[in-house]
């Protein structure tokens, strides 16, 4: 296929969808599908073949709508209608569209800030394609950034545009990715790799999943644009072995792209060649951190070792790598189509664009949600998301295990890197999860440290010993065995654990221990002095007459 | 292999490909790994050990993974592995008539169905104990 072609194939296909007289998305995201939304899609699939309605109405699986709490979820696009909780026998009532009083119950409002306040660009197309069709995105302009960056662009003016866009790493850490492509491009000209990042590890984060579940030709468009601008001819996926519908269908979005020759040998009929591989990850947390990632893709133990070099300079078998996040990637054709101009348009002074959230814990709407970058915690907790319910909230945590608790007196941050770090926690990969006041910040913290101590690989003595005595401790204070001292000594192993690990995993592992320390203190000190628990979560080791709350 | 050319590199997707066919890796299957990959058996044995996935003891009849990832934690999680603890094994291990396998994972990404459990595969979401007790009973354990 070449350029002319690929907007031929859109055409043909937007005609083809116009000529509907509707389309019916069935949310096929891995949420959706564990209620039961595969027998749902085929239910409707078979209601159409019965009424003699093929041809004139269609029934495609999409990525995941958003609202994973009230799933299987399904979108009636022309009547514009959401429907959540639905059954198979629901079939014939959604297909009719009729205004049955069990169906309108289960119907949600689309003008809600759930929806409204959104701003998607990385999940633009999750819930308006078929994740398994390569049509389908084509209809939605794919692959015409890849065209418009091998057709008219030089490498280096797609790295300027990237440079201009102010995008940041999406893994957690922020790195600017123009810098980082920059880097990899200036080496001489070698065998080079690009790498995507796709272990997302961090408990409670399902982002970078929706997306490669929902919209997987976006993740390889974007790597191939970033191999065009660094030079690169090979890349590869690591997926964590967890996500199998994603591996599903990553394997066969390349197995399409690379028939139509849009990724491959002699992409679009230009000189350009890239191809994807797989790989698939085993299970181990520490494998998200990039030169761990790259050991694993050697099929080595995933150790980290010690950088600099970075892995622009010498990465997979010491070739120049770049390694970026899948989010990163999906935000660069938007970038390649629309200008570095416009995204930078988007959010704050320091971080631009948008951030996709993954909502969790004890929220109303748990599900995935995209924001502009500078929205603050209280909009994006309490608008979007809905509120507690029937609770008080306590704390947000972001960033995983090594991120930190946010308490009330902070909702008005602004989300953006430089202001979550600045209030002891990161903005991580995307995991938002809300506790409310049944949650004992202590064992939250002593949870992460066990998560920790499972998770570290055992290179460096720091982390590996650190860790277990974090946990420990921890582990004494929620069965209220701890002395007062012992508060001090968790203290000073936080400090060692940052200054002196090896690898990111052993450097941030202290800080939802060091947060909760500094917003929650009044918790510790009730295990500690009272043996009390003032969520009463914990439970005392018998002995001492537990004192009432 | 023969796929992957034979090459060290391989080891993981092999590996993975094992576990597939025989459910589990045996001292035997690692040992001809290493063999048929020109690698050492420590170097096998070690990348075996060092991830989660694998598994050296064979797995039973029926496996419960409960996500104890953070939101899975807020949601309950670890009174789902009690359960199971309690009237199965202990995690990690499979009860001694080869039934059922208890197992926990750091999140398998299904957060918005809070508390999950991936019994035999399939992911079933917002799971109580009193579900548990009823699937454990359909399948005969007492």
């Amino acid at each position: 296929m070449n350029a002319e072609q690929l907007r031929d194939n859109q055409n043909e296909e937007l005609d083809r969808q116009q000529g509907l007289q509707n389309r019916i998305l069935c949310c096929t995201a891995a949420g959706c599908i564990s209620c039961g939304a595969d027998g749902l899609r085929q239910a409707l699939a078979g209601e159409v073949e019965t009424q003699g309605l093929k041809g004139k109405v269609e029934v495609c699986g999409t990525g995941c709508l958003g609202l994973c709490s009230r799933g299987p979820l399904v979108l009636d696009s022309a009547r514009k209608r959401l429907y959540g909780n639905i059954k198979a026998a629901d079939a014939p009532a959604i297909l009719a569209g009729t205004a049955q009083s069990n169906l309108a119950e289960r119907s949600i409002d689309m003008e809600v800030p759930f929806f409204t306040r959104q701003m998607k660009i990385v999940l633009a197309n999750s819930g308006r394609v078929d994740p398994e069709k390569l049509a389908d995105y084509i209809a939605v302009g794919g692959y015409q950034s890849l065209a418009k960056a091998l057709e008219e662009m030089t490498a280096r003016e797609v790295i300027e545009e990237v440079r201009k866009s102010g995008l940041r790493g999406r893994g957690g850490a922020g790195y600017p990715t123009g810098v980082k492509w920059a880097l990899v491009a200036k080496q001489p000209p070698q065998t080079k790799y690009v790498v995507c990042n796709a272990d997302e590890g961090d408990p409670g984060a399902f982002m970078d999943r929706s997306v490669l579940e929902g919209d997987p030709h976006r993740v390889l468009e974007g790597m191939a644009i970033a191999g065009y601008a660094v030079g690169a001819q090979q890349g590869y996926i690591y997926v964590r072995g967890e996500y199998g519908l994603a591996i599903q269908r990553l394997q066969n979005a390349i197995k399409q792209a690379e028939r139509e020759h849009l990724l491959g040998t002699r992409i679009l009929e230009q000189g350009f060649q890239f191809h994807i591989d797989l790989r698939i990850g085993a299970g181990a947390f520490v494998c998200g951190e990039e030169t761990a990632l790259i050991a694993s893709i050697e099929g080595k133990r995933g150790q980290p070792r010690q950088r600099p070099p970075y892995p622009p300079a010498s990465g997979l078998w010491g070739q120049p790598t770049l390694i970026n996040n899948v989010e990163t990637f999906a935000n660069i054709p938007p970038i390649i189509e629309k200008g570095g101009d416009w995204f930078a348009s988007i959010g704050t002074a320091t971080s631009k664009g948008t951030k996709v959230f993954a909502l969790a814990g004890k929220i109303a709407n748990t599900g995935l949600i995209e924001v502009p970058m500078g929205m603050t915690l209280r909009e994006i907790l309490f608008d979007i998301g809905g509120g507690i319910p029937g609770g008080k909230f306590k704390a947000a945590q972001t960033g995983g295990p090594s991120g930190g608790c946010i308490p009330e007196q902070f909702l008005d941050t602004p989300v953006d890197y430089e202001s979550l770090s600045k209030i002891g926690s990161i903005m991580g990969s995307g995991g938002l999860i809300v506790m409310d006041d049944t949650s004992c910040m202590v064992d939250v913290a002593r949870f992460f440290m066990e998560f920790c101590m499972d998770e570290s690989c055992g290179k460096c003595i720091p982390c590996r010993a650190g860790t277990v005595q974090m946990h420990d401790i921890l582990q004494r204070i929620t069965t209220g065995e701890a002395s007062p001292a012992e508060l001090d000594m968790l203290k000073t192993l936080g400090t060692l654990l940052r200054e002196t690990s090896l690898c990111g995993l052993g450097q941030t592992a202290p800080n939802p221990v060091v947060s909760t320390l500094k917003y929650f203190p009044e918790e510790y000190e009730a295990h500690i002095r009272e043996r009390r628990c003032p969520a009463r979560q914990c439970k005392f080791a018998p002995g001492e007459e537990e004192v009432p709350a | 292999m023969s796929r992957h050319g034979y090459s060290g590199f391989a080891l993981i997707e092999v590996l993975h490909t094992a576990q597939e066919l025989f459910g589990y890796l045996s001292p035997t299957l690692l040992k001809t790994i290493a063999h048929k990959l020109k690698l050492p058996p420590s170097r096998v044995l070690g990348v075996a050990t060092f991830y989660h996935f694998f598994s050296l003891k064979p797995k039973g009849e029926h496996t419960f993974v409960v996500c104890i990832g953070t939101a899975c934690y807020v949601a309950g999680g670890y009174s789902l592995v009690q359960k199971l603890e309690h009237r199965c094994a202990k995690a990690g291990h499979t009860t001694e008539d080869g039934k059922v396998s208890v197992e926990t994972a750091r999140c398998i990404g299904s957060c918005g169905l809070a508390p999950a459990v991936v019994y035999d595969g399939n992911v079933l979401p917002r799971v109580t104990p009193g579900i548990l007790d009823t699937e454990l009973d359909r399948i005969g354990v007492q």
